[in-house]
């Protein structure tokens, strides 16, 4: 949590301004903790793009007589799994799963989170009465239960388990976007825009969204973050994709539990990849935060 | 403020009872059929007609409904499809467990919590400040499971320290009576107190794993409300009056930080609920968490709506006692 502090040392008026998202970059380029943030998601990003080339291993096929080799062995950077696949080739390739399945669920979360909150915060009412009941009802029910939910109903491809990361986050999204709306509705500028005879459309779409951007912004930053976590999770409690080969973090955590004594690092090295991808983007979305409020300072 | 309470309770009602048709037409949606999940695929058409006619299954959706929701009325939740045992009894015996488990989270998240984060605002900007905030750091970005399994690595596996898993030591499940089915609480009715110390350790690895999401919250929440009240006249104005630094950081600023904890405190309770659930399954612990994740491999569709409404009635009756809780922390909050 921030604590709100305004910058007093210059007056408004010496203060050369570029623009909202120039000013916030160049905040986000000198704030540290940002910085390493973006530094592990740039290794995770590099990870999912480039895994054929960091690695010569299938991640998918492995040969037995390889299996439990401890990291070091034959070329194996990080050892091999139960089934002698070898784990950074897993661990580079999940990265790309995750990335994808993280990223995906988190815009179907602000499809779907964003049509409701921008809908009841522009509508106002009796339809703003009944879709945030429909959010309690959503966010009263435990995240992981209801996507375990979704996977269960819709099957376990990529698609679903995206959606059913996204129904989790979804509900937050329109709090979010709402009460954004909320605030800014009677500010002067939505006044003024109305008055010269803009219609409630255009207001919404030119005015009020993107001033709520920024916190949006904010949200589905860290939000990657839990997605990255969640996707882990449902893989970790047998929900994870549909073909058990696949390299995916959660997964692969699960298929070695019963191996905590041989292999630790087959638990180790997986949990390493969900916890610096996660710090990452925690990170970015900390800093975030800071850059496109400068009101705020921690 | 009774009125205020009343009127919390009925607006929980239309948000139960919504949750109930989503939840209902959601789990009849579910693939699979729980007749044939109860007999086994090689069971006869006519077999599985018979138990589809047993169980309701073959009336229109919206009878099923009705009577559901009749049976609900009366705290009826009807039996679970697979070992045919009254679910709100299952229930009672496997919730102690989860509550138990929630508690030692929060003893754990709020005990260490607090103080971390008065200590990181007593220091800020420095040393003692940064270590606290990565602690929050990683807390909040280190997953239950992958957590779970490290501290089983390290306390059981390598240094013996601490049971690996389940809620008391099988040896001592014989001797000790389940008359509430709060581990802790049967142990001390028996009057076994080696098997109370050794629940106890059973608990805290659970403990600190479903309990470290909160902490981080916690921490920081703290940190930057101490933050928050250090600023205000009334502190300065009680530090010059000579007033001792410590009385200080209890009367005055602590009093008035307390309020946006406690609202973070209730809000993790359904963040510990949903953890429970992964923990439960990390450490085979007896609760409710892991029934409901069998319940869906099983197809127990009764389990599972049964189970989602329990915990979201818990979740929405704690955020009302965290309201009205405000009201005795701030008395200038008036409810009407």
């Amino acid at each position: 949590m921030a604590t709100v502090a305004v910058d007093r040392s210059r007056p408004v008026s010496e203060r050369a301004s570029r623009g909202i998202w120039r000013d916030a970059l160049r905040r986000l380029l000198r704030n540290g903790p940002a910085l390493v943030g973006m530094f592990f998601i740039s290794v995770f990003l590099f990870m999912a793009i480039f895994a054929p080339i960091i690695t010569p291993f299938d991640p998918i096929r492995g040969a037995l007589v390889d299996q439990l080799q401890p990291p070091g062995t034959h070329g194996h950077l990080l050892g091999t799994d139960l089934q002698g696949r070898d784990e950074l080739a897993r661990i580079v390739y999940g990265a790309r799963l995750s990335l994808i399945v993280g990223v995906g669920s988190v815009i179907m979360g602000l499809l779907l989170g964003g049509t409701i909150g921008a809908a009841a915060g522009a509508a106002g009412g009796r339809v703003d009465n009944i879709l945030m009941r429909i959010t309690d009802v959503l966010l009263a029910v435990p995240g992981i239960l209801l996507a375990i939910g979704v996977v269960a109903w819709l099957g376990r491809g990529l698609p679903q388990i995206m959606l059913a990361v996204a129904a989790t986050n979804a509900p937050v999204f329109a709090r979010i976007l709402r009460g954004s709306l909320l605030a800014n509705r009677d500010l002067d500028y939505v006044i003024a825009a109305r008055s010269t005879g803009a219609s409630r459309w255009r207001i919404l779409v030119r005015h009020l969204i993107p001033n709520s951007l920024t916190s949006v912004i904010v949200a589905a930053t860290l939000a990657l973050a839990t997605a990255i976590i969640d996707v882990a999770g449902l893989g970790f409690l047998g929900f994870g994709p549909s073909d058990p080969r696949t390299a995916e973090w959660g997964t692969m955590l699960t298929d070695s539990t019963q191996y905590l004594r041989q292999g630790p690092y087959l638990i180790f090295f997986p949990g390493l990849a969900i916890v610096i991808s996660a710090i990452g983007f925690n990170l970015l979305g900390d800093g975030l935060r800071e850059s496109l409020d400068p009101r705020l300072k921690r | 403020m009774a009125k205020y309470i009343v009127r919390r309770l009925l607006a929980t009602i239309p948000v139960l009872f919504g949750l109930s048709i989503v939840l209902f037409v959601f789990v009849h949606l579910l693939p699979g059929d729980p007749a044939t999940a109860l007999l086994g695929q090689h069971a006869t058409p006519e077999l599985v007609a018979k138990i589809r006619e047993q169980l309701g299954l073959d009336k229109p959706l919206y009878e099923q409904y009705f009577l559901y929701i009749s049976q609900l009325a009366r705290g009826d939740f009807g039996r679970s499809i697979l070992d045919n045992r009254p679910i709100l009894s299952e229930f009672l015996t496997r919730f102690p467990g989860t509550v138990e488990l929630t508690i030692g989270a929060l003893i754990f998240a709020v005990g260490l919590g607090i103080p971390l984060g008065r200590f990181a605002a007593s220091h800020v900007q420095g040393w003692g400040d940064g270590a606290v905030t990565v602690i929050s750091l990683l807390g909040v970005s280190i997953p239950i499971f992958v957590l779970g399994y490290t501290l089983q690595y390290i306390l059981s596996v390598n240094l013996h320290w601490l049971p690996t898993s389940s809620s008391l030591d099988a040896r001592l499940l014989n001797s000790v009576p389940p008359v509430t089915h709060f581990v802790l609480i049967d142990t001390i009715l028996a009057g076994r107190w080696d098997a109370f110390i050794d629940a106890l350790k059973h608990l805290i690895m659970p403990s600190i794993a479903l309990g470290t999401i909160p902490l981080a919250i916690i921490t920081r929440i703290t940190r930057a409300s101490v933050l928050d009240v250090n600023n205000e006249d009334y502190v300065r104005t009680a530090r010059a009056k000579g007033i001792k630094e410590r009385r200080v950081n209890d009367r005055h600023i602590m009093r008035n930080a307390w309020l946006p904890v406690v609202t973070v405190i209730g809000l993790q309770v359904g963040g510990l609920l949903a953890g429970a659930v992964i923990t439960e399954t990390i450490f085979t612990w007896d609760g409710v968490g892991r029934w409901a994740v069998q319940a869906i491999q099983g197809h127990d569709y009764i389990v599972v709506q049964s189970v989602i409404t329990i915990f979201a009635f818990i979740f929405l009756v704690v955020n009302l006692i965290v309201d009205v809780g405000y009201a005795f922390l701030n008395p200038r909050i008036r409810y009407a």
